[in-house]
């Protein structure tokens, strides 16, 4: 059962291909197809469906946020684990570099000539600046 | 017989292929400690996963709101064997095994009266299915021009197998791939993902452990819904990078073998080469001696 002791709980984000974090915090916010929900230690257990987003992670003074594209997150008293389609850590990013992405894919937009891949290209084109606005 | 210059050459040309194994040998080495440690790093996801969707699949098993992936069409009639191997060869009997472990499958099928469909991934294993199960096969995908295994083509396979088993093409789905024991061991297996399975004695620990009565977000039909492809392509994933790790593990031990086999070889030849330079070298002397005599 959930250590009382501590505020903190443990928080862990995993993608396919990675953990990419593991470890105690203070709360986590989650953005949640129903609207976005902050967990703390002893929250219900819950299980939600999460929308593309920033999940914001607060760990004694510090905030950090992590782009995620999807997933469903798993609460239990103890702590939340989100299983995400795919996620970014916005701190490790480099900012030059999403914006010259940002405008390699606008050009791709102009020169998409099929719906799918005008589609594909705008859906990339709206990650890509998710996370240069959050960054 | 051949001349000593024969000899020089073959020993120069195993040499040269000795060289080349040896390279390949070390190139395997080195990408299957990466290929090892991609594997190891989808575990923690491919795991979490199939906790929570054993959890919630408990709490929805027999009930007709089921998803679909979970109760399956009903039927048992057709067949999916999707194949998964390696793209490149030189890597002793590795893609064998695998295509040998689906054949017995089709086989098994097939006698069963069941229609089979087969889809492969990675052009070893097509092009030694071909030959035996041609005509059941639905497609192929390629991996050839990638250069590093993601989600993004975990997604691709199981993309496909959805497609088909919504349109109703296909009843149950199996995967064949190799499964990753040991550097020097890899086992094929077959798994099946449609309708997934899932342990549900696993389950009852874990609810036991938590007792925790969840709350649902929208519902857990929804949920399991969403969860349900995800835990499918992460089925896939850890199977495809399970594979490709095998895949170096066994290049690097054919390549070994290979690199040791060659050694032996110019060993031989060298033998055989000074063997004949002596027996040269006796007869000119017998031939000297002979003559001086007969001065």
């Amino acid at each position: 059962m959930a250590n009382v002791d501590t505020d903190k709980m443990h928080f862990s984000l995993v993608s396919p291909e990675r953990e990419l974090f593991s470890g105690d915090v203070d709360q986590v916010v989650v953005p949640a197809e129903s609207g976005e929900f902050g967990a703390l230690k002893l929250h219900a257990a819950t299980m939600s469906v999460i929308k593309k987003g920033i999940i914001k992670i607060f760990e004694g003074n510090t905030e950090s946020k992590m782009y995620i594209g999807g997933g469903i997150a798993d609460v239990t008293p103890d702590g939340v684990t989100i299983l995400a389609e795919d996620a970014v850590d916005l701190k490790s990013i480099d900012k030059d570099a999403v914006a010259a992405e940002i405008k390699n894919a606008q050009e791709d937009l102009r020169d998409a000539k099929t719906d799918a891949d005008k589609a594909s290209t705008s859906e990339k084109l709206e990650r890509l600046e998710t996370i240069l606005a959050n960054a | 017989m051949a001349s000593l210059k024969d000899f020089r050459t073959r020993i120069a040309s195993v040499k040269s292929t000795q060289k080349i194994t040896k390279a390949l040998q070390m190139v395997a080495a080195s990408k299957l400690r990466r290929a090892q440690q991609a594997a190891e790093a989808a575990r923690p996801y491919s795991e979490k996963i199939a906790g929570t969707v054993a959890n919630l699949a408990a709490s929805v098993q027999g009930s007709a709101s089921a998803p679909k992936l979970l109760r399956g069409s009903g039927k048992d009639e057709v067949h999916l064997v999707v194949v998964a191997t390696s793209e490149r060869g030189l890597c002793g009997g590795f893609n064998t095994n695998i295509v040998k472990k689906s054949r017995e499958l089709v086989a098994d099928l097939l006698a069963q009266g069941k229609q089979v469909k087969i889809l492969t991934v990675g052009k070893k294993g097509r092009d030694q299915l071909k030959r035996f199960y041609g005509e059941l096969s639905i497609g192929h995908i390629d991996f050839s021009s990638v250069r590093t295994i993601g989600a993004a083509q975990s997604k691709e396979v199981a993309d496909k197998m959805t497609s088909v088993f919504e349109a109703g093409e296909i009843d149950v789905a199996h995967f064949v791939y190799s499964k990753f024991r040991s550097v020097i061991s890899q086992i094929p297996t077959v798994q099946q993902l449609i309708p997934v399975k899932v342990d549900l004695t696993e389950a009852e620990a874990k609810n036991d452990a938590n007792s925790g009565v969840y709350e649902y977000e929208p519902s857990e039909e929804t949920i399991l819904e969403a969860l349900l492809p995800r835990y499918l392509n992460s089925q896939i994933l850890r199977g495809l990078l399970e594979n490709n790790a095998g895949f170096y593990g066994a290049q690097m031990g054919a390549m070994d073998n290979a690199t040791r086999n060659a050694g032996d070889l110019i060993k031989k030849l060298t033998l055989q080469m000074n063997r004949k330079r002596q027996a040269m070298i006796t007869t000119e002397l017998t031939e000297i001696i002979a003559g001086a005599q007969a001065v």
